[in-house]
């Protein structure tokens, strides 16, 4: 049985900023996370982040993985790799996980939730083939790893993630035969957009699988043209020679501890589906437990960073580490209100509102 | 299928070493995912799914998916794509739920 004052699971964005945030306030903190290193998705993200100084603008996210992960070692932040959060029983306070291949229990005063988020799948058949593959599981593969995922990608959703996979594929030496995109416009931003379209690579919008073909590996793709209520629009299909389908159709919140422990959970599409109601520091129904990152709705690094701020905040004040609470929380709602600003934040605004609102 | 120039990454690799696939010697790099060496030699199917036996390769690349479910060491279902390759491996392809000491699924 070990006793902490603050356990993060997850060493994310989110887990690590959550971790570094209650760590500076004073409190004692054990990060744990199922992976080798820390870092959780940051670690293949070989783009430059956008936005203000204090949310790393201008590094690239393995950076900042590495970076996170220094300041968490500086401020005595205690790290468990190769550890996986079994559960959490709110009634006797233990957190139980499997490290390094040993069952351990944790007794946390205050926890932080920072699991992030799983891939989706899209419905279509043969899309259980050898060769479609997440977006994300490309970026690891790839970037990680070091190993092309194929010779030919045919790449689903013009989303952030699609449009800067895609990107990636082509610096490694793999060819984008197109985009296909059911939405009849671009999710992603303009800026990435448009180096793919320098490089020649098609941006269909409107645009879906009908069918991924091959035995027993994927060899074909077929696509077709899609109307306004997202069906299918016969005698438009059009075949592509691809040994990988890549979907970047979206993630969903890992939320599965939340779900045990007895959290309030609500459906909020925006979000993208079952997340938490909670606090704006990210305080659950669940005494003590806080959610931070992806796990309490889907957004991405840099807002993760900040809500793991506010949760990491919010369990040192709880734990009675208040000194300069208020300036410090201000500054992240700030920062945070930021990255939500605009019409790319627009779905987040909304689902966070039906969220509090109750509606969900 | 290695990536050997990129224009911002290097890949700090691990020593080559070499192991079995469903009897096969193969070459990797010590402690990167078993996954990544078998795809690097170009092996994509890494399991038959236990009702219609369908062929399987991964899907996540985080260990959250189990589609990757392979038989190492005699032991089943190993999710292959967050195991770390050591030398003399012996890895096979898993038919079905897989079983405990390599017998019938």
């Amino acid at each position: 049985m070990r006793r902490v004052e603050v356990a993060v699971v997850g060493a994310g964005p989110a887990g690590l900023g959550a971790a570094l945030a209650a760590a500076s306030q004073g409190a004692g903190v054990l990060v744990i996370d199922n992976a080798c290193r820390p870092g959780g998705q940051l670690v293949k993200q070989t783009h430059k982040f956008f936005g203000s100084r204090r949310q790393r603008a201008g590094t690239r996210g393995i950076e900042i993985a590495d970076l996170l992960a220094r300041e968490a070692m500086e401020r005595g932040v205690e790290m468990w790799l190769d550890a996986t959060a079994l559960g959490y029983y709110p009634a006797d306070g233990v957190l139980t996980v499997e490290h390094l291949g040993r069952f351990r229990k944790v007794v946390p005063r205050a926890l932080v939730i920072a699991t992030g988020a799983s891939e989706r799948m899209l419905a279509f058949p043969g899309n259980d083939l050898p060769g479609v593959y997440g977006a994300g599981a490309v970026q690891t593969l790839m970037n990680v790893h070091g190993v092309k995922p194929g010779q030919r990608v045919l790449m689903v959703g013009a989303g952030n993630i699609g449009l800067i996979v895609s990107y990636q594929l082509i610096q490694a030496g793999v060819e984008v035969a197109a985009v296909v995109e059911a939405a009849p416009r671009i999710g992603g931003y303009a800026v990435h957009a448009s180096k793919l379209r320098r490089l020649g690579v098609p941006i269909l919008v409107s645009h879906s699988v009908k069918a991924a073909h091959g035995s027993p590996v994927l060899d074909t793709v077929t696509t077709w043209q899609v109307d306004h209520r997202w069906e299918g629009i016969p005698g438009s299909e059009r075949d592509y020679a691809c040994d990988v389908l890549c979907l970047s159709v979206g993630l969903s919140p890992l939320t599965d501890l939340m779900w045990q422990a007895g959290c309030d959970m609500r459906y909020i599409p925006e979000l993208g589906g079952y997340v938490p109601t909670r606090d704006r520091e990210g305080r659950t129904s669940v005494p003590g437990l806080w959610v931070a990152g992806d796990a309490g709705g889907v957004e991405e690094a840099s807002s993760a960073m900040a809500t793991g701020r506010l949760a990491g905040l919010g369990a040192a004040r709880f734990l009675g580490y208040d000194a300069g609470y208020e300036e410090a929380a201000r500054e992240v709602l700030d920062d945070l209100a930021a990255l939500r600003a605009g019409p790319t934040g627009a779905k987040i605004r909304k689902g966070l509102e039906r969220l509090q609102g109750g509606t969900g | 299928m290695r990536i050997t120039e990129h224009p911002i990454l290097e890949f700090g690799r691990g020593r080559r070493v070499v192991f079995t696939f469903d009897g096969r010697e193969l070459e990797g790099f010590e402690g990167e995912p078993i996954a990544a060496a078998l795809h690097a030699s170009g092996v994509r199917v890494l399991h038959y799914s236990p009702s219609l036996r369908r062929p399987r390769g991964f899907f996540c690349a985080i260990g959250n998916c189990s589609s990757c479910l392979m038989v190492v060491n005699d032991v089943p279902n190993v999710r292959v794509c967050v195991e770390p390759l050591v030398e003399g491996m012996d890895v096979r392809t898993q038919h079905g739920l897989g079983a405990l000491g390599g017998g019938p699924d």
